[in-house]
């Protein structure tokens, strides 16, 4: 027990000062660097609170997703001569904001611990009626059946926030290819990879989606994996993203939403939209899963890849 | 694996609101656009790590089922918003030459 807490406290201190490396490191690519790694430490510590579902999608998307889209823009921004500024924050404003942020950081610690011990929380809800959704994995449960509503409108933020991006595409290139053309040597290591990891990754995310129903993962998981193995390829340059205005990228985009409204509707038919009718639960909510995952893979992989950038 | 105790539950919430405040540093010290994007995600998974650790039941029991799926919702919908902010802050630099805001370019905030 006591080692358990000490290897706690060692994790909490490396994550506070890998953050601080992040947010404070003098140099913007050092910064990014920094970042990904906290990322990695902090899903390290969603594995001690044993909330693995919530650990694979901060490695997946908040440290793999969020450094690539952030070196991406690094490296846009260096081409243009502004990736960083000339002289750091001046000493009195350094000051002021770390009194603030020491304030706010007091605030929330105080709060912290003023809670109340022996609070129940909604595990023992979800535990009383997990038997009734169809799935054994109480995180897929809350995701796909009690919270469904919360899950359909993430799949439509993730597809507003593309349509955002894409909105900026000037009208020379408007429905063409997102990104800049990758050239790599084919006989070099990311060709390798480009060609030996897709099948494997493609293996994994599936898995993912049908252990999710029982273990930890899912769609969100999983199509992360998918979009980074197809990163993965393009940036190796074995295939190119193909033109925004492809009409089969486009469905695949709105299959997701789309079928989890088709269910939606289904389960008006059985008195309550958006709730999932008890008998039919697991094939229901594996065909939302399925379809959730391409459309996640292919609006992430968009929207790390940016707006089209050369004409299809 | 066995899980983390109580205590612990409580140190990394603890270690959450710390981060908010780190986050919240360097929003505020920082003029570059991509740096304090990198710090509203690192606000972000404070926010996360807080929430998660209080619903955190004791080592065997996991965490509350109710805040982490809210908390991978929250995941995606940062991605989203950090996609959305890298392309504006691109756009800016194509368009403007720089990577601040026009108020905190030297020079430029008195004039206006």
């Amino acid at each position: 027990m006591t080692a358990a807490l000490l290897f706690d406290a060692g994790l909490c201190l490396l994550v506070l000062v890998v953050a601080f490396s992040a947010v404070a490191g003098r140099g913007l690519f050092g910064a990014i660097a920094f970042f990904i790694i906290y990322g990695m430490l902090i899903a390290l510590a969603w594995l001690r609170l044993e909330g693995v579902d919530v650990a694979l999608a901060e490695a997946a998307i908040g440290a793999g997703l969020t450094g690539m889209l952030l070196i991406g823009a690094w490296s846009m921004l260096k081409q243009l001569g502004v990736s960083g500024l000339p002289g750091g924050p001046s000493v009195p404003l350094r000051i002021a904001a770390g009194a603030v942020s020491g304030l706010v950081a007091l605030a929330l610690a105080a709060t912290v611990l003023a809670l109340p011990d022996g609070r129940e929380g909604l595990s023992p809800a979800v535990a009383e009626s997990l038997g009734r959704s169809g799935v054994d994995n109480p995180v897929t449960a809350v995701l796909l059946n009690f919270r469904a509503y919360d899950t359909l409108l993430e799949s439509v933020v993730l597809l507003i926030a593309l349509i955002a991006v894409w909105s900026l595409t000037p009208r020379a290139v408007w429905g063409g290819v997102p990104g800049l053309a990758q050239h790599a040597r084919s006989d070099g290591v990311l060709s390798m990879f480009g060609r030996l990891l897709p099948p494997l990754g493609l293996v994994v995310a599936i898995y993912l989606v049908w252990a999710g129903s029982s273990q930890p993962g899912g769609a969100f998981q999983a199509g992360t994996v998918l979009a980074a193995v197809w990163l993965l390829v393009v940036m190796a340059g074995l295939y190119d993203e193909p033109p925004a205005s492809s009409r089969n990228l486009r469905l695949a985009l709105v299959a997701g939403p789309g079928v989890f409204l088709a269910v939606g509707a289904v389960g008006a038919a059985f008195g309550v939209f958006m709730g999932i009718p008890e008998g039919f639960a697991k094939p229901l909510i594996l065909s939302i899963e399925f379809a959730l995952t391409v459309s996640i893979a292919v609006t992430l992989a968009l929207l790390v890849a940016g707006r089209p950038r050369r004409p299809a | 694996m066995s899980g983390a105790g109580l205590d612990s539950a409580t140190l990394f919430a603890l270690t959450g609101a710390i981060l908010i405040g780190i986050g919240v540093y360097g929003f505020i010290v920082h003029a570059h656009l991509l740096r304090r994007i990198l710090a509203f995600n690192v606000i972000g998974s404070g926010i996360f790590l807080m929430f998660g650790a209080l619903g955190f039941r004791g080592a065997g029991n996991g965490t509350d089922p109710v805040p982490q799926a809210l908390i991978i919702t929250g995941i995606v919908v940062a991605l989203s918003l950090t996609a959305l902010a890298v392309a504006l802050l691109v756009k800016l630099a194509e368009e403007e030459g720089g990577a601040t805001l026009p108020e905190e370019q030297p020079g430029r905030g008195e004039a206006e």
